[in-house]
């Protein structure tokens, strides 16, 4: 029997797991009373449903809906004039949602948070472009990657991936190499779709080796000319060496001129 | 429109509509000022552009997807294609990024070293910005002059780790190679190179020169409050007037230890950032020069001790069965960090270059995302275009140095 992978999650995984082995957390610590991040925590309120400090940065657990009004919070009360990088994490196979972040930075003070909301699968997030320009790029991408609609975002269209692309790469459901779209992908847009029995599907495993494709492989060691048909089996090519370069000067040769001799 | 499906030639590069009075016209993605892959969709108006649209996504190689199916280890030599100029700044990042998760520290002597490859990788990228966005603009010489210095910085990479341009110079917890004989001094005499050409030939074919002057001046003018809220970082932030430099607000590394200066203009314009490009070259041997001192009084030892992630020094293993032990589960599974989440900034020479780990505690990272200053910078483009002739055009993606290794990853 095919061992069974699971289809909602094709990420590699490790094939060896200790049984009693369980990962430690990176610590979480509480927001100090009286620094810099107590303030916002303050500034926020109940917004915030969790707060706690992960490596030197605010992490704020919030909801999905009251994105834009934390981060304009954030961004006109706390000095966050800067969100450097949003994105997404996929966690559909094991909640069904989507988690999304927000890195703030605060130039005076030098200091980041992390906005951190859940979003459920189908669902779309309000845009955050008319707080910080950043999101413009960032949410398409997001949008691009992962296929969550952001509203009210000016512009949102595919960014990376090209506008007639199906699927959202980012996914944990989306195989390293591409699925079967991707595979018909070049071959529809160069020759046709009515060529797909003459070229074949696109092979897009790029570990992949063909011993007999002489045109694409090299042959260290067993070199055939470019192109040579080997697939019956390979021609016996003799070591031959090159018979001008090494010259036998102990035998008199017949190449010097009569003067020098 | 034709038929794009078909293997007849039409003319891709000439997209040539007339609405109203506007031209739209397609610059790049072979466009050799287009740094790369940028295309850029323009609408012209006589000369001057109305709208912008970049349109990315040519060199696209889904690393951050690669992320999630190879190993912490395994993934590190895959940051080089990143921002392919200066190599190392992007190993150097996944690695801290990865360091944080592990809650260790490289050895005083690796510090050294990986800031010292960090400072020439940053002397390589901007020598290849001044040469290139010279050459943009029109300044053939320098940008000959330049690629000069950056061969003699490239064969220093060479010396230490064996490669030119992807270096993975730098593992998670250390370096792998102590520097070789006469490094040093060959680094020191670099960076008397260096400053004598930034002064004197860069300098001064540029600095006063009336045509670079009349090309850059006032041209790609972002106010401060732009640049934050489009997400510019390194030179882009510092042209607009906004002294913020990673390496001093959040030092990481030696940078704290060190002595430099972060140049900022007030002039917002893509003269003021050439202006600091230079100046950064200059303040990067200052502190090249400092860390040779600080190597001498360094301990020998290049990896950090941490034998659940690391694998022990290559005497170890071969001499303890344990170390031996340890080594063959780190290459055989990986390492696996604790579950958690780190976003770790770095000041790579083009910006904030930023790492977000998310981790469940596998071998495999559950998500990477890499943040890359180049990106934001191409996304700024589309406002920064507007209302300028087109001949600038080339200049304000000149003086944005993208690398579309990193925009598109």
């Amino acid at each position: 029997m095919r061992k069974y992978t699971p289809k909602d999650n094709v990420q590699k995984h490790s094939y060896y797991t200790d049984r009693f082995w369980v990962a430690p957390r990176v610590p979480r610590e509480a927001v100090a009373e009286g620094s810099h991040f107590a303030s916002v925590v303050e500034a926020i309120g109940t917004q915030a449903k969790e707060c706690y400090i992960e490596v030197g940065q605010l992490v704020l657990q919030i909801e999905s809906t009251e994105n834009f009004a934390v981060l304009q919070t954030l961004k006109e009360q706390c000095g966050y004039t800067q969100c450097s990088e949003q994105s997404a994490v996929d966690y559909l196979a094991q909640d069904g949602e989507f988690e999304l972040f927000y890195q703030l930075l605060n130039i005076t003070e030098a200091k980041r948070v992390r906005v951190v909301c859940r979003i459920k699968e189908g669902e779309a997030i309000e845009s955050v472009v008319p707080l910080f320009k950043s999101a413009n790029f960032a949410e398409r991408e997001i949008f691009d990657m992962f296929g969550i609609k952001v509203n009210n975002h000016p512009f949102l269209k595919r960014i990376i991936m090209p506008d007639d692309w199906e699927g959202h790469p980012l996914l944990k459901t989306y195989p390293m190499i591409g699925d079967e779209f991707a595979s018909w992908y070049e071959v529809d847009k160069i020759f046709g779709k009515e060529y797909r029995d003459v070229i074949g599907p696109e092979n897009r495993d790029q570990s992949r080796i063909d011993r007999y494709d002489t045109k694409r492989f090299s042959r260290v060691g067993y070199e055939v000319p470019f192109g040579a048909d080997i697939s019956e089996g390979e021609k016996e090519n003799p070591i031959a060496y090159s018979e001008t370069v090494l010259v036998d000067y102990t035998q008199e040769s017949g190449k010097q001129l009569d003067e020098r001799r | 429109m034709q038929q794009p499906n078909k293997l007849t030639p039409f003319f891709e590069n000439l997209n040539f509509e007339r609405e109203d009075n506007t031209m739209v016209i397609n610059f790049g993605p072979q466009h050799p000022s287009a740094h790369g892959q940028l295309r850029l969709v323009l609408e012209l108006e006589g000369e001057q552009v109305v709208k912008a649209y970049p349109d990315i996504g040519y060199l696209h190689r889904g690393i951050e997807k690669m992320a999630e199916n190879m190993t912490y280890n395994e993934f590190l030599p895959t940051t080089d294609r990143l921002d392919y100029i200066a190599s190392t700044s992007n190993n150097y990042a996944y690695a801290l990024a990865v360091e944080k998760l592990l809650g260790i520290e490289a050895p005083r002597r690796a510090q050294v070293i990986r800031t010292m490859l960090l400072e020439l990788n940053r002397i390589i990228s901007h020598l290849f910005f001044v040469a290139t966005h010279a050459l943009d603009v029109g300044a053939m010489s320098v940008f000959l002059y330049a690629f000069r210095e950056r061969e003699f910085a490239m064969d220093l990479m060479e010396d230490y780790c064996g490669a030119r341009l992807t270096h993975s110079a730098v593992r998670i917890g250390g370096v792998p190679l102590d520097l070789p004989t006469d490094w040093l001094t060959n680094v020191l005499t670099f960076c008397d190179k260096v400053d004598y050409e930034v002064e004197h030939t860069y300098g001064a074919l540029l600095n006063e020169n009336r045509i670079w002057k009349m090309r850059l001046e006032d041209v790609g003018v972002i106010s401060a409050e732009d640049a934050l809220s489009w997400g510019c970082s390194g030179p882009m932030i510092r042209g607009s007037g906004i002294k913020y430099d990673i390496r001093k607000e959040e030092p990481y590394e030696l940078y704290s230890e060190l002595d430099f200066d972060i140049p900022i203009s007030e002039r917002c314009d893509s003269y003021g950032r050439f202006m600091i490009y230079m100046e950064e070259m200059v303040q990067s041997t200052k502190i090249i020069r400092q860390l040779t001192r600080m190597y001498k009084d360094t301990e020998p030892q290049l990896m950090a001790h941490a034998p659940q992630y690391i694998s022990a020094p290559k005497e170890e293993i071969m001499t303890q069965n344990y170390a031996l032990m340890q080594h063959f589960v780190l290459v055989t599974q990986g390492m696996r960090p604790p579950k958690g989440e780190v976003y770790v900034p770095t000041e790579s020479p083009k910006g904030e270059l930023g790492f977000y780990i998310k981790s469940e505690g596998e071998p495999y990272a559950y998500r990477l995302k890499c943040r890359a200053p180049s990106f934001f910078h191409t996304g700024l483009l589309q406002e920064l275009l507007v209302g300028t002739y087109l001949a600038d055009v080339v200049t304000i993606i000149g003086t944005t140095n993208i690398v579309f290794g990193e925009v598109d990853r």
